[in-house]
């Protein structure tokens, strides 16, 4: 393993501190208005986001918790665009997610938007090195191969670049999947239970990378997960219950308590 | 630039997980079939066209009877098309006092424009070719007419009022006919010898022809014009109607071989529908994927267009190879059912024909699938549970359906043989799946008697039952049908050696002069043969029927034309003969001898129509004979007796000159006596029957043999259908195989299993395949070649054996690595 602990420990500071410097006012990146979700069941249409509004600005940190079944991957299916709001809109860098087709909104999303997922999503007929230059090449850059080496080698995996993701741990895959999520530098990063397939070490690392580049990229963060450390290390968290959104903790404290309980 | 990049790199990868490999099998084999027939019918018609311009000795020929106009000649120089010219008449040729009566042909310059002219020093000696013409003052006699009159090369001949030096003695020449009246003694000479023979006079029995050759285009362009410029009485006769059997035969032969490998072609497709289905389902993630990444719907459509293009013209290369090796060696195998040697080299559109059609069996059974896949929403990643949306039922069917539609039509090229072949396979096809399904649900109901590994395999075929069905069918279909064309052959060589009664004459004897008619019939019985009826065979053309003339006669018939207006046999005689039964009007009595009537054979009446009370007049040697038909006979050809179309009343053709034939049994002892009679008899031609027979016998086996081998591309295409079906089922058998052997069984148990399952699929298949060639056969033999069927247990055994052998060892390899796999890395994935 390239990664060591003392860059890990170092990460979660630096963090802190840059978000201390940050500007007061900071531009909304992400903006939900009035978010309704509805879909039909056999028991009849049924409520699955319900009038949900919040504003997030750029670099902010958001962990949207909740219990299973609360709305949380629907809610953040509405804010990537992979989905249609029934009512309300999203504004996404500026854009009305509601207006755009799904061609468009896949083309914004190439532009604007990284992901990561629970169960890594890289493309097993790609190495390490192709399913990171993929979005890079989605959105059109030149120099696809270059940044992608560069990223695989920030998460550690320099030596593993021409590996397909049968041969790679799960961490690892899961590595492959957050330099992936920020080698297109996109102005919000959305990731769905990033260390839910993970052991509790792995995971641990995991959240620390995640935090560390989303720090050194300056991205927008939107988290949904049920770990609860995790989420503390957000700036602002907001709780899911039954389809409607609970703003919870305030931001600074919160996040540097995560740091220590994680370090303890 | 990365559309193309990332299509080749992921197609690369994919190749791995096997369902590609299998599109690119089963689009390879029907290009395979379908490239070996365009070949092999390509390269046959080039050469039947060839060989009917030999037939020529030019591309064009202009006939008549009175001196053609230089005019036509010019415009053809003028449009850069050779020209050649040959007068041709009918004269008594002497040695000495030896004569006999022969074709002069006066050849001008650049004759022949097609083919060549053989000739060698001695009569009855192999050719060599010859490029140059007799000499001014010198003939070229055949050998036939040097034996008649007793003259070697370097001697004389006189021909009317010339002499000429013997040059060389002429072994063939292109246009010499293959017929038996077109064998008369010929000599060639030089045109410009031709006014010192003063043959040509007025009244004379002379016909002139004028030769053209040239580029396809310009003789096109060359023959329109001479069609609106020439007279009426001159008769323009072009390849196509030089050898019309032949063509048509090729032509029709050519439509069946390439229906046969639509076949395979229709079974690919059933694989690639099957390959299509499975790359979807393992595909829905990753494009969910490529859509969150940012990837538009055209996006991740264009890469799997792309994919298929690329697998497309791979298949395309590969199977055209194939095809085109495949046709080599048919080429190879019939040798000598195809009258030329030399080949004219394949042309290569049936490669462009493969990729056309690989892109519609792509488009029709694998584009429906594919669009679908596009249409898979991004939010998959999230929801597992989220396909694309139904797909309408018009959408995922009708490329299928007009792909096919447009395959079948574009052979046949012709509604009703487009719904004749099209329901005649989907009945077959139905009643095959019918006959499928109930086999295995027999299968099924036998499996409690059988041990744990075949119960398994068995349980295994009645689970996938629907896919069970489709492979049998599949498989069985090609084997089926070899079987039968296995048992027809069979069946039709064994039924003409058993039909053929023993003393059936064994050889024909053509050309015999009048004048030593009795000295030859004598010296075949003073031989011990036994001789038939000895008839007259007199050249002559029909000219009229009912007072009209026969070239703008209504004939119902396309091939009508070409049977009155060409050549023909005419004869007398006194009795019908035994082989010969009157079916219509009556055969004439003593008091009807003299009588302008004839007699002509059913084939007669059913081509040209022509019925008892007709009127028709023939020319003979210049002489104009009004006859009417008197009686219809039905002509027992296979007698291998003497027997003529048409026969006249005796009295009537007595006085025409003509020669006599007739046919003998000899014992196959007596070749000497043969060579005896060659050298007495040196005018007679000789045709040994039982070589002839032999002949047709290796036409019909290498015939059969070229169907067998398209339908052998079935097969290929049926174990595709398997491998496709195997593909599909991979993920389930690999989980299944880890339960069990988790449970407990063996490597070995599970492998015995599988093996179990498949050799049973196989044995149906043989079995299906066996039913179905017996029946099909049965009905073959008994009811449309009216043969004796034998019933052959070999069939079955064949049958059961290569279903079973093929399909196991298939199935084996296919499914291996799923039981090489360690259980419990597959129980985790799964």
């Amino acid at each position: 393993m390239v990664w060591s602990d003392a860059e890990a420990t170092a990460a979660p500071a630096m963090s802190t501190m840059d978000h201390a410097q940050a500007p007061k006012i900071r531009e909304s990146v992400l903006k939900a208005e009035n978010l309704t979700k509805q879909v039909s069941s056999p028991e009849g249409p049924l409520t699955i986001v319900h009038g949900v509004s919040f504003d997030i600005v750029a670099g902010e940190s958001v962990a949207i918790v909740g219990s299973s079944g609360a709305g949380k991957s629907t809610l953040l299916a509405l804010l990537a665009g992979l989905d249609l709001p029934t009512t309300g809109r999203v504004l996404l860098a500026g854009t009305d997610l509601t207006t755009l087709d799904e061609d468009g909104r896949a083309r914004l999303r190439a532009q604007r938007v990284g992901f990561v997922f629970q169960s890594f999503h890289l493309i097993p007929a790609l190495t390490a090195l192709e399913n990171v230059m993929l979005p890079l090449e989605l959105a059109g850059r030149d120099q696809a191969r270059r940044e992608a080496l560069e990223a695989l080698t920030r998460v550690g995996l320099k030596e593993r670049t021409g590996h397909y993701p049968r041969q790679l741990s799960g961490g690892e895959q899961q590595r492959v999947a957050l330099a992936r999520a920020f080698v297109t530098r996109p102005a919000v990063l959305f990731a769905d239970e990033p260390t839910g397939n993970l052991d509790t070490v792995t995971g641990g690392r995991i959240g620390e990378l995640l935090f560390e580049l989303n720090a050194q990229s300056e991205t927008t963060l939107v988290l949904v997960t049920h770990d609860r450390s995790l989420a503390s290390r957000c700036e602002r968290t907001i709780r899911m219950e039954a389809g409607r959104a609970i703003e919870e903790a305030s931001a600074q404290t919160g996040g540097v308590r995560a740091v220590g309980d994680a370090w303890a | 630039m990365r559309l193309i990049a990332l299509a080749l790199r992921s197609l690369a990868r994919e190749w791995r997980s096997g369902e590609l490999g299998v599109l690119l099998l089963a689009l390879t084999i029907a290009v395979a079939a379908l490239t070996g027939v365009g070949f092999l019918v390509s390269r046959i018609s080039a050469a039947v066209d060839l060989q009917a311009s030999e037939v020529l000795a030019a591309d064009l020929r202009l006939g008549s009877t009175q001196a053609i106009s230089e005019h036509y000649a010019d415009e053809a120089t003028r449009r850069h098309i050779d020209t050649a010219r040959i007068t041709l008449l009918l004269s008594v040729v002497f040695n000495g006092e030896q004569s006999q009566l022969s074709d002069i042909e006066a050849v001008s310059a650049g004759y022949p424009l097609r083919g060549n002219i053989l000739v060698a020093d001695e009569p009855f000696a192999k050719g060599t070719v010859t490029r140059s013409l007799p000499r001014p003052g010198e003939v070229w006699p055949d050998s036939k007419l040097l034996a008649a009159v007793g003259a070697q090369v370097g001697g004389q001949l006189s021909i009317g009022a010339a002499t000429f030096k013997i040059g060389k003695a002429l072994i063939s020449r292109p246009d010499q006919g293959s017929t038996f009246a077109e064998l008369a003694p010929t000599v060639i000479m030089n045109e410009g010898d031709l006014p010192q023979t003063q043959l040509i006079q007025p009244g004379s029995r002379v016909s002139y022809r004028a030769l053209f050759a040239g580029d396809r285009s310009r003789i096109d362009l060359f023959k329109t014009w001479l069609l609106a410029h020439k007279t009426r009485s001159e008769r323009l006769r072009d390849i196509s109607d030089a050898s019309p059997q032949i063509s048509s035969a090729v032509e029709r032969a050519g439509r069946f071989l390439s229906l046969a490998s639509l076949v395979s072609v229709l079974l690919s497709a059933v694989a690639v529908a099957m390959s299509a289905r499975r790359y979807v389902a393992r595909h829905l993630d990753t494009v969910a994927l490529l859509k969150t990444l940012g990837a538009t719907r055209a996006f991740t459509l264009s890469i799997n267009i792309l994919q298929l293009l690329i697998i497309a013209v791979t298949a395309d290369i590969i199977g055209s190879g194939i095809g085109f090796l495949a046709q080599e060696w048919l080429i190879h195998a019939l040798k000598g059912l195809l009258a030329t040697t030399q080949l004219p080299p394949a042309s290569l559109t049936p490669i462009g024909i493969g990729l056309l059609t690989d892109v519609a069996v792509l488009a029709g059974f694998a584009l429906p699938p594919l669009l679908q896949l596009s249409r898979v929403p991004a939010i998959r990643v999230l929801r597992r549970d989220i396909g694309p949306p139904p797909a309408l039922i018009l959408l995922a069917f009708g490329p299928a359906v007009a792909v096919v539609v447009f395959l079948i039509y574009w052979v046949v090229l012709d509604w009703r043989l487009f719904w004749g072949f099209s329901l005649g396979l989907a009945a077959f096809v139905l009643l095959l799946t019918g006959a499928g399904a109930a086999l295995v649900s027999i299968a099924g109901r036998l499996r409690g008697r059988v041990g744990v590994a075949w119960r398994y395999g068995v349980a295994n075929l009645s689970r996938r039952r629907a896919e069970s069905v489709v492979q049998i069918v599949a498989f069985g279909m090609g084997i089926m049908v070899l079987l039968m064309l296995a048992i027809v052959r069979d069946d039709l060589s064994a039924d003409w050696r058993r039909t053929l009664p023993i003393n059936l004459p064994n050889y024909f004897f053509v050309n015999i002069p009048p004048g030593e008619r009795t000295a030859f019939v004598d010296f075949l019985k003073e031989r011990g043969a036994q001789t038939t009826r000895v008839l007259p065979m007199i050249r002559g053309r029909m000219t009229t029927i009912n007072g009209r003339p026969v070239e703008s006669y209504p004939f119902g018939r396309q091939d009508g034309d070409n049977l009155a207006t060409r050549e023909q046999n005419l004869s007398w005689a006194q009795e019908p003969g035994e082989n010969n039964r009157v079916i219509e009007g009556r055969w004439w009595t003593k008091a009807d001898f003299g009588k302008p009537l004839v007699s002509l054979a059913s084939e007669m009446q059913a081509q040209l129509g022509l019925q008892v009370g007709d009127h028709l007049s023939f020319d003979v040697a210049g002489e104009s004979f009004n006859v009417t038909v008197a009686s219809i006979r039905k002509v027992k050809w296979d007698s291998f007796e003497p027997n003529f179309f048409i026969v006249f009343a005796p009295g009537v053709l007595d006085d025409a000159a003509g020669t006599y034939l007739t046919s003998a049994y000899f014992k196959s002892t007596s070749s000497h006596t043969l060579a005896q009679l060659a050298r007495k008899f040196p005018s007679v031609s000789i045709f040994d029957i039982d070589e002839l027979l032999t002949q047709v016998r290796s036409m019909l086996d290498k015939a059969v043999l070229a169907v067998q081998s398209v339908f052998a591309f079935t097969v290929f295409a049926g174990l595709t259908v398997l491998l496709a079906a195997v593909q599909s089922s991979r993920d389930e058998r690999r989980y299944e195989s880890a339960m069990l052997r988790t449970l407990g069984a063996s490597r070995s148990t599970v492998l015995k299993g599988l093996l179990a399952e498949f050799t049973t699929l196989g044995l149906l298949s043989g079995l299906l395949a066996a039913m179905g060639a017996s029946v099909a056969a049965y009905y073959m033999t008994t009811r449309v070649l009216e043969l004796h069927y034998s019933f052959e247990a070999w069939v079955w055994a064949a049958g059961l054996g290569s279903g079973a052998i093929l399909v196991a060892f298939s199935g084996w390899v296919a499914t291996r690595s799923v039981v090489n796999q360690p259980p419990l890395s597959t129980l985790r994935a799964g």
